[in-house]
């Protein structure tokens, strides 16, 4: 699996995070996974340990909604992290 | 060689050859059979009468070097809505026509006969002949059995049975590449062929006179230039080719916009099976292509060739708007049954949105359950046989939920709702409300900026934001629709400037013109402009421009609301 290792390298109360990875960014990592982070770590860093470069990144969701990389996670939040994908 | 317009008059059999009229040279695609349909089409008329015109117009770009530019425009006044109607597909017929220097075909008037008639078109002209032996025929044999006739390369476009029993769910079909088909999907314009009895018409470009460029040298540097803009973008360059449209499906479903159970909720429980990402597995395990362009020229690849678990050819043209509607919105969540389908609609000619809207009304009416694939199955072979049970869905939703009286009916002007919901997808409520043809996402498909964030972004939940959102791209979509150009060039549009203007330059370099960028949006506007008018001599108001009641029901998980007042919406066209 790419991307760092994770737990426990922080100090202080872990939560759980669900993310959902999407299109080219599964190949080599996974489809969705639970994870402990530091209590209101950014999106930023979730990108980081998974080795995903925020150029290459889309759209993120968390619960559903629209939000971007400096945003903050709370417990049991689910982030979706999509490549730039179209359709139609 | 100059272009023109050939008239084909179904009453006499006889075909004229026109000059090209000043103010229809700088015309193309929609705006050209827009501007004819509203020129010679009676508003009020009954789209199967006399009165009523099918016209069919390559882009201004269409027939060039230019990447993606081979769609073909067909318009008339739609029998499915009762609006005007500019539908445009890819395949094989537009970039004949342009090298065989067609400017527009407008087919007018009723046979007097009640017999089936084909056209075909080469280098010498437009010859009617009575057809009898593909008659009730479906689509694939009446390709298969006009490339024999014709010649292995010959475009075509054809009707289905549907088309011959002129039902509103009636789509006309054009030959691909491979022999397979693309679709004049939406707006029943299968049937408005129907009415003037074509069963099919053959292009043959052998020996055409190519399309004319002012300025070669000018035209090969923009377009170099907007290749490279479509190969640099991710969506154009990649996403397309390796997930296609389908990849939508887990994106509107975490976004909570995928429209589900008839429109209850905005996620769906079977979203994984149907997925982009398990198509392109399932399709590259069963040794069918990933990839597939639905015209020469194009460099985007969206589509694929879908096999079945044998590996043998099952459906190709497979997209994200059939998949979501028998996926998400009549709960089948088995995509080889949506493939079977699929392939079923492509040979009986009707439109897979309008069917599958249907079939979920159907569901909602109890003829079969949700979630039922082998009954979905069955309906769809009821509409290709013409029975009673069949006349009355190929009539679509609208008509189907009338007469099982029901409120949620998910259609606006009497078409069908597409894969996104209006209430967590507001800039796309906008869009189905206000479009000049009845529900429709490409019209301005706002998705791109409310979820994918293309072209910058408008938060979906909002209400900020959308109407000047569906406003813009219903406008620049009316000048795409114009060019010949397939519409996914403007994922690559949106983020780069430089590609619009390559586009400028590319019909300069061809025209000789020196057309600005403005030019362009006012060419999109009056577009719309020109459509309104001739749906409100049609009888058509602002009462039209709205949503179902149902959908001040909150949408889950959001608990979003359509909840855009009348002002609000009538506001889209103050420009």
């Amino acid at each position: 699996m790419r991307g760092r290792p994770t737990p426990p390298f922080f100090i202080g109360q872990a939560m759980n995070i669900t993310v959902k990875l999407f299109a080219s960014f599964r190949t080599g990592r996974f489809g969705e996974k639970n994870f402990d982070y530091p209590e209101a770590c950014r999106v930023s860093r979730v990108l980081h340990e998974l080795d995903i470069a925020a150029s290459e990144v889309g759209v993120l969701l968390v619960n559903g909604r629209h939000v971007t990389v400096d945003s903050n996670l709370s417990p049991g939040d689910t982030l979706a992290i999509f490549p730039l994908i179209g359709g139609g | 060689m100059a272009e023109k317009i050939y008239r084909v008059n179904m009453t006499t059999l006889k075909v004229s050859v026109e000059d090209v009229p000043k103010e229809w040279a700088a015309l193309g695609g929609r705006g050209l059979t827009s501007t004819i349909v509203a020129k010679e089409v009676k508003p009020d008329c009954h789209p199967l009468g006399k009165y009523n015109k099918l016209v069919f117009a390559p882009g201004m770009l269409t027939g060039t070097a230019c990447a993606n530019s081979g769609r073909l425009s067909a318009g008339g006044k739609s029998p499915l809505t009762g609006t005007i109607k500019e539908s445009n597909a890819g395949g094989t017929a537009s970039q004949c026509l342009a090298r065989l220097n067609v400017k527009a075909i407008i087919i007018e008037g009723l046979p007097q006969k009640d017999i089936f008639y084909s056209l075909h078109l080469d280098k010498n002209g437009i010859t009617i002949a009575e057809e009898t032996e593909l008659v009730g025929k479906g689509n694939y044999e009446v390709i298969t059995a006009v490339r024999k006739r014709r010649g292995d390369k010959v475009a075509v476009l054809s009707l289905g049975p549907a088309g011959e029993m002129k039902i509103p769910l009636a789509n006309i079909s054009v030959r691909d590449p491979e022999g397979n088909m693309r679709s004049h999907g939406r707006g029943g314009l299968g049937a408005l062929m129907g009415s003037k009895k074509i069963k099919y018409f053959s292009i043959d470009d052998a020996g055409a006179p190519g399309v004319a460029i002012a300025e070669p040298e000018k035209f090969k540097e923009a377009s170099r230039v907007f290749a490279k803009c479509l190969l640099d973008h991710p969506v154009t360059g990649q996403g397309l080719k390796t997930y296609g449209t389908d990849i939508l499906v887990n994106i509107l479903h975490e976004a909570g916009g995928l429209p589900t159970h008839n429109f209850r909720t905005g996620r769906f429980d079977g979203h994984d099976k149907i997925s982009g990402e398990t198509m392109h597995d399932t399709i590259v395990e069963r040794g069918g292509k990933p990839s597939h362009g639905c015209h020469a020229g194009c460099i985007i690849q969206c589509s694929q060739v879908y096999n079945d678990k044998k590996g043998a050819y099952l459906t190709s043209g497979f997209e994200y708007e059939t998949i979501w509607g028998f996926g998400a919105g009549c709960c089948i969540d088995d995509l080889d049954a949506i493939a079977e389908a699929d392939h079923m609609m492509d040979d009986i000619g009707i439109d897979t949105i309008e069917t599958a809207v249907t079939v979920g009304v159907a569901m909602e009416a109890g003829i079969i359950a949700f979630g039922d694939g082998k009954g979905m199955l069955n309906l769809i072979k009821e509409i290709g046989k013409g029975s009673h049970l069949g006349r009355l869905l190929g009539a679509g939703a609208s008509v189907l939920g009338k007469a099982y009286g029901l409120t949620r009916v998910p259609v606006v002007k009497g078409q069908g709702i597409p894969a996104y919901d209006p209430r967590s997808v507001k800039g796309m409520g906008i869009t189905y409300a206000t479009s000049t043809m009845g529900a429709d996402h490409t019209a301005g498909y706002s998705t791109a900026t409310n979820i994918l964030k293309v072209g910058g972004f408008v938060d979906p939940l909002k209400k900020e934001g959308q109407v000047e959102l569906s406003r813009n791209l219903q406008i620049a979509t009316a000048l795409i629709d114009s060019t010949g150009l397939c519409l996914f060039v403007a994922f690559a549009v949106l983020d780069k400037p430089e590609a619009f203007n390559a586009i400028v330059d590319m019909v300069n370099a061809k025209y000789g013109s020196s057309i600005t960028g403005d030019d362009g949006i006012g060419l999109g506007k009056s577009i719309l402009k020109l459509e309104r008018g001739f749906n409100i001599a049609a009888g058509f108001t602002s009462a039209h421009d709205r949503l179902p009641e149902f959908f001040e029901e909150l949408c889950p998980p959001h608990n979003a609301v359509w909840d855009f007042t009348e002002k609000e919406i009538d506001s889209f066209w103050d420009f």
